[in-house]
């Protein structure tokens, strides 16, 4: 990585500790949605396991999603409030600027994935993975936290004001709840069910609870990693040509 | 150094079928300051990222520093600074963060880059609040900072400052004002700056170029400007129509407003063309309800040139 990267880095890594609220809402929210669900409504559906094995995995997705609000904010911020121009007169270049956001907003994620799993354990969440598959549950979230990273940086520059771009990030964070994050799509009703089974969440929600399950599934796994190549290059290569664009 | 620091000919710019730059041709010798007039939209921060790299243009030749900004965009980037609309600042972070994040990138060394920081703290009186965050500066405190961040490591010869007061209260506006100028005298620098007042084109620019739709409707000295426009005159508003009538008739050399009951008589503005004219209204019992001495202004300039005036312009 060259130094200009490294500062920015520096920057975002700077911001996320500054603004404690941004990460709280990334941490807190999922952990509340996990508390409600399983407490709540936990019991009402019938999943043939434990509810909290069964729904840990989908609310990992769902943790990566709640952080994506405030990266795309910030990222608008950067580009709406000129800083962006700033940095281009100075020649920093188009990488450096960006995977400072991605690799911030990553850490995130991965924040708020850890203190999830912590509260899970908690409340007997009891995984029958190996080393190996959990090895291969944290490449995965790495891997959607880096595709969703830069298509949210992609949103983030695209959009108008700060406001549009929170609310671009919306539609990420409604998906897992359209996905067999908290119930089986096999239980929801037509159209709904397809698209549950059809939309990219759920082979990575799939993914993630065979390797937790201590049964991985590799046609799952490179669904799901298909899947994350797609989003990644098209968050890159959107956000590259914004970047050059804008101004 | 008579040369020229921008020079730019037939610039032209669309977005989509909106063109926004039709044609704009400037050269702005070194060392002077260059004012863009013109109300929004009138396509002055298209120019100003054109011209800073920010934005290719759709024709035309861009030489800025004596690169061309299409070919040689890094050398251009080298010798210019830039201060946006916004205050491009980071408001996360404190003031001296803010610059010291610009010395960072600059590669200055860190007794180097602590030194600028501090200097440039002091320079513009940021001192007190330099630990504090951003986002509890006024307005002003952010430009201030904004153009501190530009002027980090080698001071550009270059600045573009985009309306630099746009927003700012009254004695903010003078501070940066009396920051611009010492720019030019202390450092040399040769400053390209956009605004829609018209006072602050007058009292920074060498030259301005009035800029609508567009196109340059006007370029020269502020005094060539306003000699473009009719001169000082004596503005007479009347409370009815058949006095004003009769106050046109008498005063031939007048022109009248009948909207706005006014009428507008030539006059140099001093008291003894002001004791004649109001002594011939007196002779025929005349009574105006308001008098004002009006010298022309760049609102008159403006109004005069495009037709329009600035507040029906602009948004």
């Amino acid at each position: 990585m060259s130094t200009h990267s490294i500062i920015m880095l520096r920057r975002n890594f700077k911001h996320i500790a500054r603004n404690p609220t941004s990460v709280f809402n990334a941490v807190l929210m999922p952990i509340v949605i996990m508390l409600m669900f399983v407490y709540m409504f936990g019991d009402a559906f019938n999943v043939g396991v434990d509810y909290i094995d069964y729904a840990t995995p989908g609310l990992m997705l769902l943790a990566v999603c709640y952080g994506l609000g405030a990266t795309a904010t910030s990222v608008n911020s950067d580009m709406t409030k000129g800083i962006i121009n700033r940095f281009k007169v100075m020649d920093v270049s188009r990488a450096a600027v960006l995977t400072g956001h991605v690799i911030a907003s990553l850490l995130t994620n991965v924040i708020a994935i850890g203190a999830l799993i912590g509260v899970a354990f908690l409340l007997g969440f009891d995984p029958s993975a190996s080393g190996l598959d959990w090895l291969g549950v944290v490449g995965i979230v790495v891997l959607l936290g880096f595709a969703a990273g830069w298509l949210t940086v992609a949103l983030g520059l695209a959009a108008k004001s700060p406001e549009t771009a929170g609310l671009a990030a919306v539609p990420l964070v409604m998906l897992p709840f359209f996905s067999s994050a908290i119930v089986p799509a096999e239980k929801m009703g037509p159209g709904l069910r397809q698209f549950a089974e059809y939309q990219p969440f759920t082979p990575i929600i799939e993914t993630l609870r065979g390797l937790l399950n201590g049964t991985p599934s590799s046609t799952d796994a490179m669904i799901a990693v298909a899947w994350c190549v797609g989003i990644a290059l098209v968050g890159y290569l959107w956000a590259g040509s914004t970047f050059k664009k804008r101004a | 150094m008579t040369s020229s620091a921008i020079e730019v000919s037939g610039l032209r710019k669309a977005f989509g079928d909106k063109v926004v730059l039709d044609g704009i041709d400037l050269d702005v010798p070194a060392g002077t300051v260059f004012s863009l007039l013109g109300p929004n939209g009138a396509g002055k921060t298209t120019t100003v990222n054109v011209l800073t790299t920010l934005m290719k243009a759709d024709g035309g030749t861009v030489r800025v520093a004596g690169h061309d900004v299409a070919t040689q965009t890094k050398a251009v980037r080298a010798a210019i600074g830039v201060t946006g609309q916004f205050a491009a600042v980071d408001e996360l972070l404190t003031g001296q963060e803010n610059l010291q994040l610009m010395a960072d990138l600059k590669r200055l060394g860190s007794g180097e880059g602590r030194r600028v920081v501090t200097e440039l703290l002091e320079r513009f009186d940021l001192v007190e609040s330099a630990q504090k965050s951003v986002s509890t500066y006024s307005g002003g405190m952010r430009r201030k900072l904004d153009l501190a961040m530009t002027l980090v490591g080698r001071p550009p010869r270059i600045i573009f400052l985009d309306e630099p007061t746009t927003g700012l209260d009254p004695r903010s506006r003078r501070t940066m004002w009396e920051i611009v100028r010492e720019l030019v005298v202390a450092d040399g620098v040769t400053i390209l700056l956009t605004t829609q007042y018209l006072d602050e084109a007058d009292q920074l620019a060498d030259r301005i170029a009035v800029l609508h739709q567009g196109r340059l409707v006007a370029e020269g000295t502020p005094n060539d400007l306003k000699r473009q426009v009719p001169g000082s005159h004596v503005r007479l508003r009347f409370t009815d129509v058949a006095e004003l009538d009769a106050a046109a008739r008498i005063l031939t050399d007048a022109t009248r407003d009948d909207e706005a009951m006014v009428l507008r008589v030539p006059s140099d503005g001093g008291t003894r063309s002001l004791r004649a004219l109001l002594d011939r209204l007196d002779e025929y019992s005349l009574s105006a309800e308001e008098l004002s001495v009006h010298t022309p202004d760049l609102d008159d300039v403006f109004l005069a040139l495009t037709g329009q005036p600035t507040e029906v312009v602009a948004k």
